[in-house]
């Protein structure tokens, strides 16, 4: 009896071995798949401590005495194809730019054109503006001759393009500059107008260029982007902390109350951001956490919320460097940092351009992003199917990250507030049994995969959907990825309804597209969330 | 990819709506399709989706088919007062646990698919997955002897009036799965309450073992290999009676001791001891007799998260709230059960682990997830201890918070909306 009772523990513990050796290998074979180091990832914990993790020390840049709001919520999609910021950014002339009036929300489709085609414009000379608003102007983001304005269906104006000069940039200059400190408000606003700088103060709700009329509650910035692959905007304010110091200044001056200077707790900021502080007006608030916490309607949610009745303004690092420029050097100087990432590139990397440069020379090593294959469809009488050769895409070039951007073309135009190009791998295959053990690795929070218990395993994403379109099912995964007091399920479900004053008290002014973007990225059912949010929030502009 | 080919040349026409649809779901389980995010909005999609979801789920019921298939058979021995060890003659128990199990198991899916496919050709859209959850849940709430035909009415009365009455998956009020036993309980209330129904494979009329030739055709195969065999006509244990410890518990309580003896003589421990409620050898519903089968499935699905941790949690918390007032009232003999003992008796477990949590009819907000699994706790409870009709109250107090469900919520969207409404007066001033 204690002999077979022996024999029988002695097996069982050389299979439970068995097991731990054979799991150890398969997850050392899937980590070598996905490009990481094997040695990080084991079966058993590595250490003693690891078992608990380790207390994270205050980082050394978190001055004494900060708050520091911690944001659980969220989740941060580790992509391959980082750029590496220390390498700078080279800047970069294209041989043409074009700006589309389309990537403005609520802008008419016809606007008026100032300069007829064939023109030679200067940058910052006015170039088009909103027939509905025509106060606020748009400039030219660099100098050459306007070769085309480019029109779509119903004669809307989809694209102005200019062909750049040869030599240095030709600016136009503004000889009386405004000092934000002695003018008034009601100049400053002027100046602003005029000179094209506007349209990069947004408002929220509904992201629209911000009405000039109309006094804010606050005025946000955020000085990280917390997005997959996105920039790091300490490289944008390289060289151009004066600049960003003026543009705070004026910002300031047109705020209401405040300036709210949101920054990161996670990764250190510039030291042009931790100072802003000091500029009058300015306030800094720290944020640690994972994805959507760098995202400017996140911060806004959680220091002075948008409520029915009212508006906040904001703008981007690159829109408080332009107009620091402004109003320091009196020119309109469009050229931003902006990231090429994602596995695709040989070499992900910085570059400055100037607003709406083209990205044939952009993407010059970026491989070819289509190529030609065998698809089964109709034959001409279309009775039997047969395979044809036909040009399939592999890559997918994104203007924005990959969470909000939009796919765009090798000949296009980076859009008028990006400042990431993304190019990820087009998910155009069919993969078998791929829904129950997928063979390559995809990004998740499910702890169904073994990615789930991993969180800094570093993937290359394709663009497969992962899955059909199916009803709502899951429950509470939206507001697992979204640090605000929202019921996103229950704001979906409004707009699905059309249920105009439900949705003003459930706090959809408080959403733009970005915050709900890891909400459609989990969702089990593959909804269209942010085509949806959208169309709720078209409803409740024009309601 | 040769396969690939081959099935992409079998396409049915789209005109032959049912065949396309009905292609369209058995390939898109053999391969991912190979469709794309749109070109605004998200343009990486997480891995997840709801066939894995579903499955997950079907997973971690699996011990529960095992352990209910066996327990079966062993009710079976049982009764006839044979083998009644429970690794005697193991290849019997077995072998009459899948001849019960399998055809209960095959109506469930092939009757619920085949509405499902019909449906969703009808409305133009692909198949949901919805329903493998159901079609698996179903054989493991229903007694070993449920006759198929009664099986298949009522799963043809809960698919269609329960689901695609209200639009399909993701839309039905309440728990499909749950609608179809309470359908069967009230439509044929003698054949399928009381004593009779938990022992499969019995002549109840003249007391003997009834088998069909599905059992009997294993009997040349076992006697090949000098096994015991089926016999045919066995006469069953003299006063034999199935009652399930919900019965006794109703009758006497926990445990009626006789004064002078000391002997327990009545209540649910004079038949059934707690470590048998426990382990499963009881008779019952055909997946909810083993509780660490349940159990080891409901960590799985708290671990992988495909469950919710609230609705489980607050369950557990109203059955004890109400477990322990019935203790300190004790004004019937139920009352006497030890609080903690209810949660290895009946299908408590089973409908803490696998019904409180289907996603689409409980609360939706993880608020509203608190206050649903506790009501369930505290009505379930009701229902078992303190009524004469019914053993059981979880289907019943699942039902009822399905439909109350949506209030829930509303009370706490409501909330939000007047903090967000408050704070926009304020602002005003």
């Amino acid at each position: 009896m204690t002999w077979g009772l022996m024999i029988v523990l002695v097996l069982l513990v050389l299979f439970i071995f068995a097991l731990l050796t054979l799991g150890e290998g398969l997850l050392k074979v899937a980590a070598s798949q996905n490009g990481v180091e094997a040695g990080d990832y084991s079966v058993l914990p590595n250490s003693f401590s690891s078992l608990f993790g380790r207390a994270k020390n205050k980082p050394k840049y978190l001055p004494e005495g900060v708050e520091v709001k911690h944001l659980k919520r969220g989740f941060d999609i580790n992509l391959a194809g980082a750029a590496d910021s220390k390498a700078g950014a080279h800047s970069l002339r294209v041989s043409n730019y074009s700006i589309k009036p389309t990537d403005i929300i609520g802008m008419s489709p016809i606007p008026k054109v100032l300069f007829e085609v064939g023109a030679q414009i200067k940058a910052g000379s006015p170039l088009f503006f909103d027939k509905k608003r025509p106060e606020i102007i748009y400039a030219a983001p660099i100098s050459g001759e306007l070769i085309e304005v480019r029109r779509g269906e119903n004669r809307l104006i989809s694209e102005l393009i200019i062909l750049a000069d040869q030599g240095d940039v030709q600016y136009h200059k503004y000889a009386e500059l405004p000092n934000p400190s002695t003018a008034t408000r009601e100049e400053i606003v002027n100046f602003l107008l005029g000179s094209g700088a506007w349209p990069f103060i947004r408002q929220r709700p509904f992201d629209l260029v911000a009405d000039p009329t109309d006094t804010p509650k606050a005025i946000f910035v955020t000085t990280f982007d917390s997005a997959p692959l996105a920039p790091n905007l300490n490289l944008a304010v390289e060289g151009k902390e004066a600049a960003f110091r003026k543009g705070l200044e004026v910002l300031a001056k047109l705020s209401g109350s405040k300036v709210h200077l949101g920054l990161s707790a996670r990764t250190e900021p510039a030291a042009a951001y931790i100072n802003a502080g000091t500029v009058e007006g300015v306030e800094t608030h720290w944020f640690d956490g994972p994805h959507p916490a760098g995202n400017v309607g996140i911060q806004i949610h959680h220091i002075d919320p948008v409520l029915p009745g009212s508006t906040v303004w904001y703008t981007d690092v690159h829109g408080v460097i332009l107009i620091g420029t402004l109003f320091n050097e009196g020119i309109f100087d469009s050229e931003r940092v902006v990231v090429l990432s994602g596995a695709e590139f040989s070499k992900p990397r910085y570059v400055k351009v100037h607003q709406g440069a083209n990205l044939e020379q952009v993407l010059s090593d970026l491989p070819a992003d289509f190529k030609e294959e065998l698809v089964w469809t109709k034959d001409a009488e279309s009775v039997k199917k047969v395979q044809k050769p036909t040009q399939v895409r592999t890559i997918r070039i994104i203007s924005g990250d990959v969470l909000t951007g939009s796919q765009v073309e090798r000949n296009s135009n980076l859009k008028f507030y990006d400042d990431q190009i993304t190019a990820v791998r087009e998910g155009n295959y069919y993969e078998i049994l791929g829904w129950l053990v997928p063979q390559t690795g995809h990004p998740t929070l499910s702890r169904t995969f073994v990615g789930g218990f991993y969180n800094d395993l570093e993937y290359t994403a394709d663009t497969n959907s992962n899955g059909e379109k199916r009803a709502f099912v899951m429950t509470g995964e939206y507001e697992s990825v979204l640090p605000m007091d929202i019921y996103p399920q229950h704001v979906f479900r409004a707009i699905m309804c059309n249920d105009i004053e439900k949705l003003e008290g459930l706090g959809l002014l408080e959403l733009s597209e970005e915050d709900v973007a890891l909400c459609e990225f989990v969702c089990t059912s593959k909804q269209p969330l942010q085509k949806m949010l959208r169309e709720g929030l078209d409803l409740l502009r024009n309601s | 990819m040769a396969l690939i080919d081959f099935w992409k040349k079998i396409e049915p026409k789209k005109e032959n709506k049912f065949a396309h649809a009905t292609y369209d779901a058995f390939f898109t389980f053999l391969f991912k399709p190979n469709t794309t995010t749109l070109g605004k909005g998200v343009h990486i999609r997480d891995a997840m989706d709801l066939k894995r979801t579903m499955i997950m789920v079907v997973i971690a019921m699996q011990l529960c088919f095992v352990a209910g298939t066996i327990n079966i058979g062993y009710q079976h021995f049982i009764a006839l007062g044979t083998h009644s060890s429970f690794a005697e003659a193991f290849h019997l128990k077995v072998i009459f646990g899948l001849v019960q199990m399998l055809p209960i198991f095959v109506v469930s899916m092939a009757v619920g698919l085949g509405i499902e496919f019909y449906f969703a050709a009808k409305r133009g859209h692909a198949v949901e997955e919805g329903y493998l959850v159901t079609g698996a849940l179903i054989p493991l709430i229903m007694p070993p002897d449920v006759p198929l035909w009664m099986l298949t009415l009522s799963i043809v009365f809960a698919v269609i009036l329960g689901k695609e009455a209200f639009g399909g998956t993701g839309m039905n009020v309440v728990n499909i799965a749950l609608l179809s036993r309470v359908f069967i309980f009230f439509a044929y209330p003698t054949e399928i309450s009381g004593d009779t129904p938990w022992i499969a494979g019995l002549d109840l009329e003249n007391k003997v073992a009834d088998y069909s030739w599905a059992h009997l055709m294993f009997n040349p195969l076992f006697e090949a290999v000098g096994w015991t065999t089926f016999e045919q006509g066995q006469p069953m244990v003299a006063n034999f009676s199935g009652a399930t410890p919900l019965a006794l518990g109703y009758q006497a309580g926990w445990s009626v001791t006789d004064p002078a003896t000391g002997e327990i003589t009545g209540g649910i421990l004079s038949k059934y001891s707690a470590a048998q409620m426990w382990w499963g050898g009881i008779p019952g519903s055909i997946g909810e007799t083993c509780k660490p089968a349940i159990i080891i499935g409901g960590l799985m699905l708290l671990y992988t998260r495909v469950a919710s941790w609230r609705v489980m949690l607050s369950f557990a918390l109203g059955v004890a709230f109400m477990g322990l007032l019935f203790n300190a009232w004790q004004v019937t003999t139920y009352m006497n059960v030890p609080w903690y003992q209810h949660f290895g008796m009946g299908g408590l477990l089973f409908a803490l682990v696998f019904m409180a949590t289907d996603p689409v009819t409980a609360a939706q907000t993880n608020r509203g997830k608190w206050y649903y699994g506790f009501f369930i706790g505290v009505f379930g409870m009701m229902i078992r201890v303190m009524n004469p009709a019914y053993a059981e109250g979880w289907m019943l107090a699942i039902l009822i918070m399905n439909v109350f469900a949506p209030l829930v919520d509303h009370f706490v969207i409501e909330g939000n909306i007047s903090k967000r409404m408050k704070r926009a007066k304020q602002y005003a001033k």
